[in-house]
């Protein structure tokens, strides 16, 4: 029997603490759906970040552990390497992936950890107050630029494009969640992953392009705009890396 | 090296990773650094042999926080640095105490701060006993003085790790760790593994889901969280406090000292004795929770002076003090920079303190 609607089974049963229009809730959901079209959710240990989504546990049906700002990927190095048969995913926003964990998901990479890594970027620290994070674009107000992102800050950078350079990396992909087309699209790309993790092919990762309208000052409606015109002109969505669809090199017939 | 029962010949960081194995732990994350990087060595050999896992982390950080992931996942685990890596564990070590993780931590000590140098120091005490990471916490910290001893005590440490679901710590130096000694080694034992956790995360199969965490928004939950750790740290300050008394019967003279101190002390205290001297010595073989009864006892037994003897310039001391509560004077003795005092060194300072100097 074919779900059509209703909550999916790895989704808790609670209201999320997440602002009105924020997206968190819709790439929570993906996931979900993703865990229990795959059958995995008696196997999956969810390794929850720092930043808005730390409550992340509270939301899904799994078991989790909550890791230090940044660590997620050690942290869920060491539960895949004793439990090597469970499903292992972090979930970060870019503060915690892409600042203060550049070295923990860089190094995931590189040895081909088989989790699966996904980063919700919306070029912001929602949790403490909308300060500029690495993903913030250039000119953005923000809490800590508060005349507009400049040179001295430095540029906005793409972890996606990097993660994917990481021999261990089996698939990175970047999508975005606002509009509907694009969230069907961010399902596939997060099914691809959890379905390499379990294949056991290497470190798998989706960026996904999200919106923050509280910190962004702006209405739901406005933000994914923002997403959809700005971020989209900065941070290009694809398959930045899959392996799957590699020809193996000194094999052509 | 061998596996039985026979003495074998080991240096301390070696000896103190075989242990772990024998103590059922089999996994190990590690990055190099001097002088304990024979124990990620070690490991990196020995951890195919039993099937277990052997990871060199890309810092300590990242190692600290492969330990917390392991442990959440039910499995002995154990991670090893020096001074300047341990001060980077410990933001990891603070979490694991709040989510209530098990996990042996090793610190071979060496001279600092900053980068210091690679020799044996115990300017780390504080570090180690007092907290280091942030919030209210306490963990069992072990000193073992010989090779003999560091196995003895890292394969109590795995199992007071998981009595008390928390990390133990095992404060050792960089001379401890390169010293070859004759040890035996216990029989291999098996890890309890994550069904005797009731924490552990294999899959929510048949059960709730479990959560591990140290978050606690709300205060009033938070501090019934704290409430509880503290609890857990007052049973543990009762029932793990171990100590040596050497010579201490008839004392009127007591050197404190812990680890490689105490093995210099130990010298020292037999070369005064033979010089009629009535000095004895107290060993802390835990530095937390710290012998402070048996410490004070001994002032009770007519102990008028201690000498406490340090590799730094006085840590422990403030503990020693703690516990005779001005019943008693205490003297210091240290050496920093990695320096090791001599039995010579420590003996003069003992008949200094008991007024009858001889040079």
């Amino acid at each position: 029997m074919k779900q059509v609607a209703g909550k999916p089974e790895s989704m808790s049963p609670v209201v999320t603490h997440y602002c009105p229009g924020c997206s968190h809730g819709v790439v929570h959901r993906l996931i979900a759906e993703v865990l229990d079209e795959l059958g995995l959710r008696e196997k999956t240990i969810g390794v929850a970040s720092v930043g808005c989504s730390v409550l992340a546990y509270n939301y899904f049906e799994t078991d989790f552990v909550q890791s230090p700002h940044g660590r997620a990927p050690a942290v869920a190095t060491g539960v895949k390497r004793a439990n090597p048969n469970a499903c292992v995913f972090t979930y970060q926003g870019d503060g915690d992936m892409a600042a203060i964990g550049t070295s923990e998901v860089i190094h995931a990479a590189v040895r081909g950890e088989k989790i699966t890594a996904i980063m919700y970027n919306n070029g912001i620290y929602g949790m403490t107050g909308g300060q500029m994070s690495p993903t913030t674009l250039m000119g953005a107000v923000t809490a800590t630029t508060p005349y507009g992102r400049g040179p001295e800050a430095g540029m906005p950078y793409r972890m996606a494009e990097i993660l994917a350079t990481a021999p261990g990396a089996a698939y990175v992909a970047r999508t975005h969640v606002a509009d509907v087309g694009n969230i069907v699209k961010t399902k596939r790309a997060i099914k691809k992953a959890f379905e390499l993790q379990m294949k056991g092919v290497g470190f798998t990762m989706v960026e996904v392009l999200g919106n923050c309208p509280t910190n962004w000052g702006i209405t739901p409606s406005e933000s994914n705009k923002y997403v959809t015109g700005d971020m989209l002109a900065y941070f290009p969505l694809g398959e930045l890396k899959d392996v799957t669809k590699e020809v193996p090199a000194g094999v052509h017939a | 090296m061998s596996h039985n029962m026979e003495l074998t010949m080991v240096k301390g960081n070696e000896a103190l990773g075989e242990a772990a194995v024998r103590a059922g732990c089999r996994f190990f994350f590690g990055y190099p650094i001097t002088p304990q990087s024979e124990l990620p060595a070690y490991m990196a050999r020995r951890m195919p042999e039993v099937g277990g896992t052997y990871l060199q982390a890309e810092s300590e950080v990242a190692a600290i926080n492969m330990v917390l992931g392991a442990s959440a996942a039910g499995v002995r685990v154990m991670t090893s640095s020096s001074s300047p890596g341990y001060s980077l564990k410990q933001e990891g070590i603070s979490y694991m105490i709040g989510s209530q993780l098990p996990a042996v931590v090793v610190n071979v000590m060496r001279g600092g701060p900053g980068l210091g140098n690679i020799q044996p120091a115990q300017g780390d005490y504080f570090q180690m006993v007092k907290g280091g990471g942030h919030g209210d916490y306490h963990m069992v910290v072990v000193a073992p003085s010989t090779v003999q001893e560091l196995v003895n005590l890292t394969v109590l440490a795995f199992e007071l790790a998981d009595k008390y679901s928390n990390p133990v710590g095992i404060i050792a130096d960089g001379l401890l760790g390169q010293t070859m000694e004759p040890v035996r080694f216990p029989e291999i034992m098996e890890d309890p593994g994550p069904e005797k956790k009731s924490f552990a995360l294999t899959g929510a199969r048949g059960r709730a889901k479990r959560i591990i965490t140290s978050l606690e928004l709300s205060p009033e939950a938070l501090e019934k969280h704290n409430d509880k750790l503290q609890a857990k740290f007052a049973v543990m300050k009762q029932n793990e406090a171990r100590w040596e008394e050497y010579k201490c019967e008839d004392a009127e003279l007591v050197v404190v000292a812990f680890g490689t101190s105490a093995r210099v002390a130990r010298a020292a205290v037999d070369a005064a004795r033979q010089l009629g001297l009535k000095v004895g010595m107290f060993r802390p073989i835990t530095v937390w929770p710290f012998p402070s009864e048996a410490l004070a006892a001994l002032t009770e037994r007519g102990v008028k002076r201690f000498l406490d003897v340090e590799m730094s310039a006085g840590q422990m001391i403030e503990d020693v003090q703690l516990s005779v509560l001005g019943k008693a004077k205490v003297e210091f003795y240290g050496r920093t920079g990695g320096i090791v005092p001599t039995p010579r060194e420590i003996l003069n300072e003992i008949q200094k303190v008991l007024g009858g100097e001889t040079k």
